[in-house]
């Protein structure tokens, strides 16, 4: 069975964020909580599930990840992209755009 | 120039505090996630791959200075200070909170912009030639009729839950900017025998999925009965449309199914029922709105300005921007200037902040304070005196609006793709850019000539790429990102689907795969001939063969 995370996005501002262990949301992959079987990913996505009731988070699901000399990872392509930003530079890098 | 009248007003005012409200119940927790999502989606709110996006309307593609500058302020407040000009003439913000999102739109509400029929099963933003009223080669301004449209549609109650989305363009001139032909109704204005205007109306074309050009079902349309008849359309749509599977629900596969010549009966017997009733267009009413659109306060040039032309003598980079970014204008002595939004490395379509404010004023100072949005994803200054010209090139060179790219091989249109989009299967920004960098060479790209290259993140086809000269389509082997090739598709007044040349190639190699079909266009063109007329000349073969190989040819056959 593969390594897996709870990720989802964050109601207020729409961010993606990660279950981590002790129960919260962190924005880093590196800190999310890592289900090792399926009893631990039900155990998360029910916490997700309660997270969404609380109003923390909507749409949360279990992604795959990869551990690569020590470093969590997400396995597909799409979550490395959600869990970095844009694969280019936005105008939002350039220094034209920080006033 | 396009106003709301004060039922816009008093409407977007009401669906701001409505939306505020439903954001508050939303973040209380009195509205779950499932019933908040339609009620987010009406006011163009989306949750995209990193975060909440923003489209926001911008009806066929015009915008005052003020606008612009609110868009800018917007972009600065409220987003990471830019935003995204789509292919729907529309802009996106990527980045918005969804607590401030009604602080935004009331913002927006103040220089009379909205997000409402930005998604949805309604008839959406209404889209038009962005040189609507100033191009050389018009039959008649088009915005005129695009306005009567949107205020028709504007929660037309009938059409408010549709089968599908339904998309609306209008081109008054011959040669179509507007893509018509791919849209769930396109409207070119031609003139009859007698000389009088009227619309060649034409139904179920589209792309995504199952992509087609649209067929003509009157060749000619009185004015007056524009709306009736797209009443009667959009009626027999809703009465026949398929609501049982998402993916035939779109008009063109009524059209499709039914055969053109049946539902054009279907369409013409329901419209001698209401033809002359309430709908009927008064010329009064046109006129009315005609005068939304007068001409703005324009001089009076006898013929080309003298500076100008010297100066397109002596200096080689503003000719060679003249060449590419400027288009004919109806009057003498004016021209009308494309900005680019393409330049080296940069993201198609996107502009900071500062890019926006710069470019409303230089639209107040040369260009009357007005601004188009192509559905190239460029800008445009739709007049602008040829006196003006040489000091505007400088400027927009200052803040990297002149590229002098527009119609050639990096003018690239591009959907946001797997960066931003969470229905995407492939990046599409990134792929536009390795273009853009392997073709920088401004010779190369001018020799090269117009050639269009579209490229969208999936079957959607945001990025129009079947009607792209050259269109690719992200795809997902097994993970990894590849792109299918089409090539010969066309949106104009010729418009045809690109054809699939051969197996989808990888992002390492789809840059080298692109330079292949140019060199055989290369090769093979004769004087003065355009890649999309060598195509259809010579057909896909030497240019699978440049691809692919010899070999892979005769496989394929
Ligand atoms: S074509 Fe696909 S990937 Fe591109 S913007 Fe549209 S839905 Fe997203």
């Amino acid at each position: 069975m593969s390594l897996q995370v709870v990720t989802a996005n964050r109601l207020r501002d729409g961010i993606v964020v990660y279950l981590a262990a002790d129960g919260g949301w962190r924005q880093r992959v590196a800190d999310a909580a890592l289900a090792l079987d399926q009893g631990e990913a039900e155990r998360l996505m029910a916490l997700a599930s309660a997270a969404v009731e609380a109003r923390l988070v909507v749409d949360p699901y279990l992604i795959e990840v990869v551990e690569d000399g020590g470093l969590v990872r997400p396995s597909r392509y799409r979550e490395v992209i959600r869990a970095t930003g844009p694969s280019v530079e936005t105008q939002a890098d350039l220094p034209s755009a920080a006033e | 120039m396009y106003r709301y009248d004060e039922f816009d007003r008093d409407f977007v005012a009401e669906r701001v505090e409505q939306f505020r409200g439903q954001v508050g119940r939303r973040l209380s927790g009195e509205l779950s996630e499932e019933e908040f999502r339609p009620l987010r989606l009406l006011n163009g709110l989306y949750l995209q791959l990193h975060a909440y996006m923003l489209r926001v309307v911008i009806p066929y593609g015009m915008l005052s200075s003020r606008q612009l500058r609110m868009l800018a302020q917007v972009a600065r407040r409220y987003d990471r200070g830019y935003g995204h000009f789509t292919t729907r003439q529309n802009i996106q913000f990527n980045w918005p909170k969804l607590e401030e999102v009604p602080d935004l739109l009331a913002d927006l509400a103040t220089v009379e912009m909205h997000a409402i029929q930005g998604s949805g099963n309604s008839i959406r933003n209404v889209t038009a030639d962005q040189f609507a009223g100033v191009a050389a080669d018009e039959v008649e301004d088009p915005r005129v009729y695009a306005e009567i449209v949107r205020q028709w549609s504007t929660l037309h109650p009938e059409f408010t839950f549709l089968p599908r989305k339904f998309k609306i363009a209008l081109t008054g001139a011959g040669h179509d900017r507007a893509a018509v032909r791919v849209h769930d109704i396109g409207l070119a204005m031609v003139e009859d025998a007698a000389g009088e205007a009227g619309f060649e109306v034409i139904v179920g074309g589209g792309l995504g999925r199952t992509p087609m050009i649209g067929k003509t079902i009157r060749e000619f349309l009185a004015k007056r009965d524009l709306l009736s008849y797209l009443e009667a359309i959009l009626r027999i749509y809703n009465q026949f449309g398929r609501r049982d599977n998402k993916y035939k629900a779109r008009i063109k596969i009524l059209v499709h199914e039914l055969g053109a010549e049946k539902f054009t009966e279907l369409v013409e017997a329901e419209w001698r029922e209401i033809k002359d009733g309430t709908l009927e267009l008064p010329a009064e009413e046109i006129e009315r709105i005609e005068a939304y659109f007068a001409d703005p306060p324009y001089e009076t040039f006898e013929a080309d300005d003298a500076g100008y032309l010297a100066m397109l003598a002596i200096d080689g980079a503003f000719r060679r921007w003249a060449t590419s970014n400027l288009f004919p204008h109806k009057r003498p002595g004016y021209a009308i200037v494309n900005l680019s939004l393409k330049p080296l490395d940069g993201v198609p379509g996107d502009a900071t902040a500062a890019q926006m404010e710069a470019a409303a004023d230089l639209a107040d100072r040369y260009g009357f304070g007005e601004i188009r949005i192509t559905h190239e994803q460029n800008l445009v200054l739709p007049y602008v005196a040829q006196r003006d010209l040489h000091d505007l090139w400088r400027a927009l060179d200052e803040i990297g609006f002149a590229t002098p790219n527009i119609g050639q091989v990096t003018d690239i249109i591009s959907c946001p793709g797997l960066d931003f989009c969470s229905l995407a299967s492939a990046r599409s920004i990134p792929v536009a850019q390795r273009i853009g960098r392997r073709f920088r060479d401004l010779d190369r790209q001018f020799d090269i000539g117009e050639l269009h290259i579209n490229i969208s993140g999936c079957i959607n086809a945001c990025g129009h790429h079947h009607v792209g000269h050259i269109g690719l389509l992200g795809v997902d082997r097994k993970g990894e990102e590849y792109y299918q090739i089409t090539l010969g598709g066309s949106a104009d007044e010729n418009a045809s689907l690109g054809e699939i040349v051969g197996p989808a190639v990888s992002y390492d190699a789809v840059v080298d795969a692109i330079e292949a079909v140019i060199a055989a266009y290369l090769e093979h063109r004769e004087p003065d001939e355009p890649f999309i007329e060598t195509y259809r000349r010579l057909g896909a073969e030497p240019f699978k063969e440049s691809v692919y190989g010899k070999e892979s040819v005769h496989d394929a056959a």
